[in-house]
C-alpha cells in the first residue's frame, strides 16, 4: 500500500476527469457548478492548466462549447451538476449531434447507491441522452473512468464527429483509483469509422466527373469537420474541373464566397442560380452534406436529370433521402484526395462553356435583390453593412436562428471556414449568443459577433453576464423587427395573415438592459447613421448590445414554397401579394 | 398533391413494405439494449420480434435478431443506423442473404377434456411438439419451428381450449461452416 500511495496515477475520479482534460490538451471548459460535480470543481480550483468558464445556465455552457468547437476544430467540453443541469444540456447536446460538432459533456450523478430512488436532483440523464449523444457512459467503478473520459474523446472526434455525454456519480468522483494515459485499447472493437473511400467508386466518381456537360459541386459541413486538408482539396477540386460550386448553410466559408466559381447558398433560401444549378444539372457531386430537406425541395422533382455522387463518412446519410448513383463512404478529405489524384492523372478539364453561360442567365436574375430605403434599415442593408465593415478583419460570426440567419447565409461572404457558427439542423434559437462567448473564448483577439434577432436573443441573454465577467468582447447585433420574423412570415404566406403569437410585445429596451449587464447598448434607426453605429460597436472592446432597428414587415426571398422543386423559386421581384398567394395556393404550405 | 400548411414536404410514399431478419453482434454492455430499441422507436421503424441473450461470455457478446418491416430503402437505413452504433460489431441481413435459418420456440397452453384433449394430443404429435407439463385437464406443448409454422399451430389449437401462448422470438443463423 505504501508503494501505492506514491504512484502518481492513483487518484481521486475528481482528479481523474481533470487530469484527462489536461491530457487531451483541453484549455478551457464551459460549466455551471452544483452538488453532485463538487469534489470536480474542488480539482478545478486547485490547478491553472484548464480554465473554466462560469455560464448562467447549463444550456448556455452547452452552446458555448459547441462554438468554442466550431471555431477551434477541437472538442469542446462542458461541465453539468445532475438532475436540472443534465436536463439543461438535452438541446446543445441534440444541436451538436444535428450538425456533426464533437462536444464532452461531464455530469455529476448522485451517489451510486441513490440511483434509481429518486433522490434529490436526480434524473436518468443517460436515459434521457441516449437518443441526443453519439454514446454516452455511466461510469458506476472508479476504476473504469480513465478508459471512458479517453473513449469518450475519441467517439466525439472521430468518424462523424457528434457529442458524447459521461455521467459520473459523486461516489466515483470521491473514490481513488488507478489513472492511465488515453491508449488505444480505451476504445470498443466494434467503433472503427472508414475513412479511406472504396477505389472502385472513386473511379466511378472521376468517370462521371470527366464527362460532365452539366456538373455541379454540393458541398456540406463534413468538408469543415474533415479539417483543413478537406478545404484545401476542395478548392483544388473547384480549380482542377471549373466546376460551379454551392454549399449547405452549414457548408459555408470551405470555398470561398469571392471564389468565382461560387454560386451562393443552395437550398429553401439559397439563390437562384443555386438552385436552377442543382436542378438541371447531369452530375452532381455531394461532399459531406446529407441531403436534408431544407435542401431538396420536393424530393421526386429534386435534380431529375442528374448522376449523383455522394461522399460520407456516415453511411446511414447514404441513401436516406435522395438515392444516388455513386456512393463512397469515407471521410471527405481523403476521398477527395483520391478522386483528384485519379482525375489529374486521367482525366483533362471538361468543356462547360456552355453551361457557365446558363449559370450566368440565372445570375442575372439576382435573386438576392432588395429595394433599399433612405427612411428605415432594410435588414439585408444591415446585414451588408455588417459584412463591409468586417472585411479584412479577424470576424467570426454565430447567428440565432431564424430571419436574421438566413439573411447573413445570404448577404455575409465567408472566405475561410470555421468562421461561421450556426445551429442548422435543430434550428435552435437561443444558440448565438452563448456561442459567441465560446467562440471568443477560443479567440480572445478576434471580432465575434452574433447576428441576432429580437426573439432569439432573449432565449439565452442571461449569457451578456458571462461575457461581462470574463472581459469577451461579443458584439450581439439584433436586427430587431419586433417579430419572431420567420414564424410571422410562414403565418403571411401560409395561414391567412393571422398573425398568431409572432409579434414581441413588451420588448427591452436593449440599450439598458446592455447597461445592466455591464455592457454597452447601441441603437440605430436611420439608414444614415448604420455606419458610424457599426465602426462604434467594432470599436469598443467590451461586450456590445447593437439594437438595429430594421424594416418590420420584410420577408426572405428567393425562397422555395413547400411541396415544390428548385425550379420554382419564389423570387423576391415576385413576390407581390399575388404572386405569392398564387405560388402557395392550393398547397398553402410552406417550407 | 395538394399538401396541407406544413412547415415540411409531406409526400406520400407507394413501396411495398419488406419483412427482413437482421442479426446484430453487439458488446453486451449496460444500455445496450435501450439504445437499440430507442433506434427503432425514436426514427419510427417496426419490430416485428426481438431475441437477444449472450452468445459469447467471455468475449461479453450479445446478439440480438430483430424482424423489421419497411420499404427497401428504410430496410437499408435500419442496418446502416445499427450499424455506426458504438458497440455493435456487425449487422447482417438474413433475409438477403438467402442462406439462413430462422427458429422460434412457443410454449403452448391447452385446456380441455375428452375428444378435444385427444385431438390437441394428435395434433400436437403432428407438429412435433413436447409435451412439457400435463395435468388431467391441460396440457403444455413445447413446439419449434419457423413463425409461420408456429402460427399456425397455435390457430389449430384455439378452438381445442388454448389458454395462452409464450413465445421467445425469432432466431436465426446462417447455413454453411462461416459465421456472421
Amino acid at each position: 500500500m505504501s508503494d501505492k500511495s506514491h504512484d502518481p496515477n492513483q487518484m481521486t475520479g475528481a482528479a481523474m476527469i481533470v487530469r484527462a482534460l489536461i491530457d487531451h490538451g483541453v484549455t478551457d471548459i464551459f460549466g455551471y457548478p452544483g452538488g453532485a460535480v463538487l469534489p470536480i470543481y474542488d480539482e478545478i480550483f486547485q490547478q491553472s492548466e484548464v480554465q473554466h468558464i462560469l455560464v448562467r445556465h447549463e444550456q448556455g455552457a452547452g452552446h458555448a462549447a459547441e462554438g468554442y468547437a466550431r471555431s477551434t476544430g477541437k472538442p469542446g467540453v462542458a461541465l453539468v451538476t445532475s438532475g436540472p443541469g443534465a436536463t439543461n444540456m438535452v438541446t446543445p447536446l441534440t444541436d451538436a449531434l444535428m450538425d456533426s460538432i464533437p462536444l464532452v459533456c461531464i455530469s455529476g450523478q448522485v451517489p451510486t447507491h441513490l440511483i434509481g430512488n429518486d433522490a434529490f436532483q436526480e434524473c436518468d440523464t443517460v436515459g434521457i441522452t441516449r437518443p441526443c449523444t453519439k454514446h454516452n457512459w455511466l461510469v458506476r467503478d472508479v476504476n473504469d473512468l480513465a478508459k471512458v473520459l479517453h473513449e469518450a474523446f475519441y467517439v466525439a472526434t472521430s468518424g462523424r464527429p457528434g457529442p458524447v455525454l459521461v455521467d459520473v456519480p459523486k461516489d466515483v468522483q470521491f473514490a481513488t483509483g488507478t489513472y492511465h494515459p488515453p491508449r488505444k485499447s480505451d476504445v470498443h472493437r466494434s467503433y472503427a469509422p472508414r475513412v479511406k473511400g472504396d477505389a472502385a467508386q472513386i473511379r466511378k466518381a472521376v468517370a462521371l466527373l470527366a464527362n460532365a456537360k452539366r456538373p455541379v459541386i454540393y458541398s456540406g459541413g463534413g468538408v469543415i469537420n474533415s479539417g483543413p486538408e478537406a478545404t484545401k482539396l476542395l478548392r483544388e477540386l473547384v480549380e482542377v474541373t471549373g466546376f460551379p460550386i454551392t454549399s449547405t448553410l452549414m457548408g459555408l466559408g470551405a470555398y470561398p464566397a469571392s471564389g468565382k466559381n461560387w454560386l451562393g447558398m443552395l437550398g429553401m433560401h439559397g439563390t437562384y442560380e443555386a438552385n436552377m444549378t442543382m436542378h438541371d444539372c447531369d452530375v452532381m457531386l455531394c461532399v459531406g452534406a446529407r441531403f436534408d430537406d431544407r435542401i431538396t425541395g420536393r424530393v421526386d422533382a429534386f435534380s431529375p436529370g442528374s448522376k449523383k455522387i455522394h461522399i460520407d463518412i456516415d453511411p446511414s446519410s447514404i441513401n436516406k433521402n435522395i438515392r444516388v448513383d455513386v456512393p463512397i463512404i469515407g471521410d471527405c478529405g481523403n476521398v477527395l484526395g483520391d478522386i483528384l489524384q485519379v482525375f489529374k492523372a486521367e482525366a483533362k478539364k471538361p468543356d462547360i462553356k456552355a453551361w457557365w453561360q446558363q449559370i450566368a442567365q440565372w445570375r442575372a436574375r439576382n435573386s438576392l435583390y432588395y429595394r433599399k430605403s433612405n427612411d428605415v434599415i432594410l435588414p439585408q442593408h444591415a446585414i451588408q453593412s455588417l459584412f463591409e465593415a468586417t472585411r479584412g478583419k479577424d470576424t467570426y460570426i454565430t447567428t440565432e436562428v431564424g430571419q436574421h440567419q438566413m439573411w447573413a447565409a445570404q448577404f455575409f461572404g465567408f472566405e475561410e471556414p470555421h468562421r461561421w457558427m450556426t445551429s442548422g439542423g435543430l434550428g435552435t434559437m437561443g444558440y448565438g449568443l452563448p456561442a459567441a462567448v465560446g467562440v471568443q473564448v477560443a479567440h480572445p483577439d478576434s471580432l465575434v459577433i452574433d447576428i441576432a434577432g429580437d426573439a432569439s436573443v432573449q432565449m439565452t441573454m442571461q449569457e451578456m453576464s458571462t461575457a461581462v465577467q470574463y472581459e469577451l468582447p461579443i458584439k450581439i447585433f439584433i436586427l430587431n423587427n419586433q417579430y419572431m420574423g420567420m414564424v410571422r412570415q410562414w403565418q403571411q404566406l401560409l395561414h391567412g395573415n393571422r398573425l398568431s403569437h409572432s409579434y414581441s410585445e413588451a420588448l427591452p429596451d436593449f440599450v439598458k438592459l446592455a447597461e445592466a449587464y455591464g455592457g454597452v447598448g447601441i441603437q440605430v434607426h436611420k439608414p444614415g447613421d448604420l455606419d458610424g453605429a457599426i465602426q462604434e460597436m467594432i470599436s469598443v472592446k467590451r461586450p456590445v448590445l447593437f439594437d438595429c432597428r430594421v424594416a418590420a414587415l420584410e420577408n426572405c426571398f428567393p425562397m422555395i414554397p413547400s411541396g415544390k422543386a428548385h425550379n420554382e423559386m419564389l423570387l423576391p421581384e415576385q413576390a407581390n401579394d399575388e404572386a405569392t398567394a398564387k405560388a402557395f395556393a392550393g398547397g398553402k404550405a410552406l417550407v | 398533391m395538394n399538401q396541407p400548411a406544413s412547415a415540411y414536404f409531406i409526400e406520400e410514399r407507394h413501396d411495398p413494405n419488406e419483412t427482413h431478419t437482421l442479426s446484430v453482434l453487439v458488446q453486451n454492455e449496460p444500455g445496450v439494449l435501450a439504445r437499440v430499441i430507442g433506434l427503432f422507436s425514436g426514427r419510427g421503424y417496426n419490430i416485428e420480434s426481438l431475441t437477444v441473450s449472450e452468445t459469447e461470455s467471455q468475449k461479453h457478446l450479445s446478439r440480438i435478431t430483430i424482424v423489421t418491416t419497411g420499404t427497401p430503402m428504410v430496410i437499408v437505413q435500419i442496418k446502416h443506423q445499427l450499424d455506426r452504433m458504438i458497440p455493435v460489431y456487425r449487422v447482417v441481413d438474413m433475409t438477403l442473404t438467402k442462406r439462413s435459418i430462422e427458429r422460434e420456440l412457443a410454449m403452448v397452453k391447452v385446456r380441455g377434456q375428452g375428444e378435444h384433449r385427444v385431438e390437441a394430443l394428435r395434433l400436437a404429435d403432428a407438429f412435433r411438439a413436447r409435451v412439457i407439463d400435463a395435468t388431467t385437464e391441460s396440457f403444455v406443448f413445447e413446439i419449434t419451428g419457423n413463425t409461420d409454422k408456429i402460427n399456425q399451430f397455435i390457430d389449430l389449437m384455439r378452438p381445442l381450449g388454448l389458454v395462452e401462448v409464450s413465445r421467445t422470438g425469432v432466431a436465426a443463423i446462417g447455413r454453411g461452416p462461416e459465421g456472421m
